[in-house]
Order: structure tokens, then sequence, then C-alpha cells
């Protein structure tokens, strides 16, 4: 197994080069734009130890997003007792109470299984936004609340979207590293046991409760961190800066990425993003097929394409892109495990 | 709490508008619970289809048909449109895990109200029901006869789809498909196309929902998404696997909200959807299986 660790270890060094390296052979926008997959990319690490890992469904992770969002905005305009706090020490604030929301979900999710925790959770989803609408003094209502725009802290010679995307992937690195030393430890392997079989997993002493409600403590973490550094890129939130509809692209991406893989993620975030804000590109694509004429400026063509990528990449890759790797990949590592 | 004057003609037609609500939802709940007996999966496009086989029905009216020639057409239509769906996206994945399926018919869901958008556009539009708006006293309280028809219809077509279920031969190899699908096989039921036909029915109970709804809110591709909440709400609140429980549950949850909405001033029409989804939450903790449902005993 050490040859696999080594493996593992050096896919994570050469990631860390590429996100190094990328902003200096792209423009400033795709920076800004790459920045936003990382922020996808971190909350779906949360939602893959939580759904992937320990086989919980959620469908209001969009929700947990829009609290830590929400924290960020909160404590850097009107800060505690008229107290501002700089933007960048919001965010792990922004996690931890994510984080608390999360395991106060977690705790009645423990009496709910399968479907039924997906409804619940798809109504949190549901339900968030209308919550800034009722408490608007606190929240900001319909029109959000104006953040201060970024800036690169004192010293830094380089622009906001380079800073934000070096400081949203500078996290996404550090929280990658976390959940994969956390999947493949002991808190891992129990989750990974409740999965498989719940009752399995108790009668080996696993303490269900203690792991389910972790897993979800722990996922929301992610997404309220995540939600964070949405929120200081956009400089504002409002109930449709987290819309409802974030939560099915998450699982989405999930999906697509592979639920089990920490890195395939990435393809499903960068997915997430791609689709949301680049469906005409893919309606020109597909205009190339003979009697086909779609007009990519059309409202309704982004969800159209949406729909049927996602039905076509479930149908073809059940596993996701994680799963495809380890197709393509497997059967060369596997040689290397067994020569060491 | 009360922050209005109290008087028992308006609790009656707050409770009237509420069963009307509730009907909805039931017809909802009805056809997400069908599906959910026989494939154990949520279909989290049963609102989109119901509004798209409502768009069907409003272009052959816009084309002079009468709502009620429209209207068999439309069931044979959504009929055949469900079983399609099951036929070409949910059977290839019959095996895969649940959140696969449920990914396929969340992205069926995104597909189709892309496609209403494309095809009839996103603006809001008139749908002229079968009934009249005009009130007629019912024991000195006047209440709609849309109100009245909706129930009614709604009513109907659940007595129609239990004397389906209980005396006909296909309504007892349907039941016996979802409920063990290997012996049934053995016993000859082709269970493959019995699933294929729920989704049919389920998506008939959808389309009939849509037509009666899309006369009281306006017809646009997102007017059956918050439906569909509530009634996801309903079918869980009766028990995910009870077709009783799924109409008692839709009955029980319209009149709640609407009192609530009416009558607990903080609760209003924001808070409606989040109540509702408390109310279901401490439900299930008390009983996981919902009113009605079974829960099942695990075994290693």
């Amino acid at each position: 197994m050490r040859a696999k660790l080594w493996l593992e270890l050096t896919g994570f060094a050469l990631l860390t080069l590429i996100v190094a390296a990328l902003p200096r052979f792209v423009s400033d926008f795709r920076a800004r734009e790459l920045a936003i997959v990382g922020m996808y990319f971190i909350a779906l690490l949360g939602l893959s130890i939580l759904t992937g890992y320990s086989g919980q469904i959620s469908l209001g992770h969009g929700a947990f997003m829009a609290i830590g969002g929400y924290t960020t905005a909160i404590l850097s305009v009107d800060g505690i007792y008229g107290h501002q706090i700089r933007d960048l020490w919001t965010i792990p604030i922004a996690g931890v109470i994510a984080g608390l929301a999360g395991l106060l979900v977690g705790v009645p999710a423990l009496r709910l299984s399968g479907l039924y925790l997906a409804l619940i959770t798809f109504g949190i989803a549901v339900s968030f936004p209308q919550l800034p609408k009722k408490f608007d003094h606190f929240l900001g209502g319909t029109t959000g609340k104006i953040l201060n725009l970024a800036e690169p802290p004192y010293g830094l010679h380089t622009t906001t979207n380079n800073w934000i995307y070096y400081l949203t992937w500078g996290i996404a690195l550090v929280l990658l590293l976390a959940a994969w030393l956390l999947v493949r430890g002991k808190a891992g392997r129990a989750l990974q046991a409740i999965r498989d079989s719940e009752v399995a997993a108790a009668s080996s002493g696993i303490s269900l409760a203690r792991y389910k409600t972790l897993a979800f403590g722990i996922s929301a973490f992610y997404a309220g961190v995540a939600g964070s550094l949405y929120a200081i890129a956009n400089a504002y939130v409002n109930p449709d800066v987290f819309p409802i509809i974030l939560s099915v692209y998450l699982v989405v991406g999930l999906a697509v990425g592979g639920l089990d893989s920490l890195v395939g993620l990435i393809a499903g975030a960068g997915l997430i993003y791609f689709l949301q804000n680049h469906a005409d590109t893919v309606a020109r694509w597909i205009n190339h097929v003979p009697a086909l004429n779609l007009d990519p400026k059309q409202p309704g063509i982004p969800s159209m394409v949406f729909g049927v990528v996602l039905i076509v990449v479930m149908l073809l890759l059940p596993t996701g892109a994680g799963g495809l790797m380890r197709r393509v990949f497997g059967p060369l590592t596997s040689r290397l495990y067994t020569r060491s | 709490m009360l922050l209005y004057a109290f008087t028992w003609t308006e609790f009656a037609q707050q409770l009237a508008a509420g069963i009307r609500e509730g009907a909805i939802y039931a017809g909802l709940a009805l056809a997400l619970v069908i599906i959910y007996r026989s494939t154990r999966v949520i279909n989290f496009a049963q609102g989109e289809m119901a509004t798209f086989t409502t768009f069907i029905a409003w272009s052959l009216m816009n084309h002079g048909l009468s709502f009620w020639t429209a209207f068999p057409v439309v069931l044979v239509i959504a009929f055949a449109g469900g079983v399609a769906i099951e036929r070409v996206l949910i059977r290839p994945v019959e095996n895969a895990p649940v959140l696969t399926i449920v990914i396929i018919t969340l992205g069926l869901a995104l597909l189709l109200n892309g496609l209403m958008s494309v095809i009839w556009g996103g603006a809001n539009r008139q749908f002229n029901g079968p009934f009249s708006t005009r009130t007629i006293d019912v024991g000195s309280v006047p209440i709609s006869v849309q109100d009245i028809g909706i129930v009614a219809v709604s009513v109907g077509l659940v007595v129609l789809l239990a004397l389906f279920f209980r005396f006909t031969k296909l309504g007892l190899a349907l039941r016996a498909a979802a409920v063990n699908p290997e012996s049934s096989r053995l016993a000859g039921i082709r269970v493959g196309w019995m699933l294929a036909l729920g989704w049919g029915i389920a998506a008939v109970l959808g389309a009939v929902a849509g037509m009666m709804i899309a006369p009281v809110v306006f017809l646009d591709p997102n007017m059956m998404q918050t439906i569909l909440l509530y009634a996801f709400a309903a079918a869980v609140l009766g028990g995910l696997d009870s077709p009783i429980g799924a109409v008692v549950g839709g009955i029980l949850l319209g009149v709640t909200i609407t009192l609530l909405g009416r009558y607990v001033g903080f609760i209003g029409s924001t808070l409606k959807l989040p109540a509702a989804l408390l109310l279901i939450l401490v439900l299930l903790l008390v009983r996981p299986g919902g009113l009605f449902g079974r829960v099942a005993v695990r075994r290693v």
C-alpha cells in the first residue's frame, strides 16, 4: 500500500504545482472563473464526505453555503457590536457557524434514512431563501447586503481576481488534504462502514450517532467556507446569490465527479460552473448537428442543456469522472502495488 | 396571535380553500407514491411533467378544442409520455444506487423546464378552466364552483384509481409487482412493464392536477415547483408507501397551511413552506414511517 500512498502524494504535489502556475497562463477574468470553480470544489468535498463516504443524501447544501455567505456578510458589514471584521477572518467563522447548523440538522437526520433525508434537506434548501425576506432588518431582505470589495492584503502586488483565485485554491488544497486524511483514517473507515451497512457497522462497535452527525457537521463546515468565499468574490449576498437550484447543482456536480473520488470532484465543480455560465457555448456546439437550429441566447436553453448533459452522464458514466479515472489508471497503478 | 376579526363564515371559506389546495397536493402526492412503491424512487420531475402536459392542454384549447375534449387527449398523451420516460431513462439504471436515479429525475426536471421555456416561452398564461369562478352558497357560506369542481374531480380520480387497484387483474398485478418483484416475476407478471405502467399512471395523475390548478394560479413553466414540494411533504406526512396516506396527508397539509397562513400572523405567506416542513420533520421524528406508512425492520 506504500506505493499507493506515494502515488497519491505525488498527485497532490502535481495538483498544487498546476494550481500555483495556472494564473500565469490565463487572463485575469479566467482566474476569477477558476476561483469560483474552486469554491464549488470546496463545497463538493464536503458533500462527498457526507454523501459519498457516509451515504447520507443531502439536497440542502446550498443552504449551508448561504449560511456561510450571510455570516461573512453580516460580520464584515455590520460587525459585532459595531466592530467590523476583516473579510479574510470571517471565513473560518462562517465555516464554524455553518458547521454548527449542520450538526443541528445532523441530529434529526439520524432518525431519517435515504429519501426521507433527501426530502427534508431539500426542504431546508427551499425554506432558506424565505428567511432573509422574513427577517429583513437583520439579513437584508430581497435586496441583500453589499460587502466591501475584496482587496489583496497590504504588500501583495496582484489583482483582486488573482488574489481571490489564490485565496480560494489555497484553502481548497488545505481542505482537500484534510478530507483525504479524514477519509483514509479511522473516521473515514467508520463512515464507509456505516454507508455500506449500518447494522454491521453498529455491531462492530461504531457509534452511528456520533459519526453520522460528525459527517453532517464537517460537510456543512466545508459548504460554509465555500459560501463565505463566494460572498467575498461576489461582494454582495441576497437570496438569489444562493438559489434553491444551487443545492441541486451541487448534488449533480458530486455525481458527475464521482461520489467518493476527491480529485474527480474538480471535474464536477468545473461542470457546474461551465453549464451555469456557458450553456450557450454548448448550444452552439449542438447546432453543428444538422437540422438543429437553437438560439443560444434563448432563456430555457441553459436549463435544457444542463438536463441533457446530466442524464447522458448518468447513463454513460454512472460512477462519474472518478470512476472513469479509476478504470483508465487502475490497471496501470495496481501493477505498481503488486510489485512493491 | 389572532390578528384579524374572526368569523365562522370566513373560517369555513378558508377551510374550503384549504381542502381545494389539499386536493391538488393529494393528486400529485399520489403520483409520487405510486412511483415510489414500485421503483423506490422519488420522481423529482413529477411537477415538470405535470406542467408540460398542462401546456399541451393549453395548446390544444388554443386551437379551438373545448376543455373537456382536450382533457382525455391530454391524459392519453401523459400516459404515453410517462411510459416512454420509464422505458428510455429509468429502465437502464433500474439497479443503480438511489442517488443515480434521483439525479436522472432531477435532470429530466431541468430538461422539461427548459423545453417548456423554449416552446411556449416563460410568460404567465391565462388557462381557462372548466369551472366558473362564481360562488354558490353552501349552508350560507359562499364557496366558488371552481373549488368544488377541483375537489370533486380529484376525489373522483382517487376513487377510480382505488377501484382499479382493488378490483382489476391489472391492478392486482401492479400491486404485486410493487410488493414483491421476484415472486411476481415467477408468477408470470411482466414486472418491467408494470413499472412502466406505474409511471404512466403517475403522469396521468400529474396531468389532472396540473389542469385543475392552472386556472387558479397562472400557467408558466415553474407553476408546479412549489406545489411539488407540498406534494412531497404530503406524501411523507402520509407515509411514502401508502396511497391512502398520500390523499389524507395532502388534504391535511392543505388545510393546515392555509389556516396557519391566515390566522397565525408570524407565519403569514412567507413562512408557510418552512412551517409545513417543520411540522413534517417533527412528525417524522415521532413516527419515522409517516402517518400510514410502515417502518421496515432491518435484517442483516
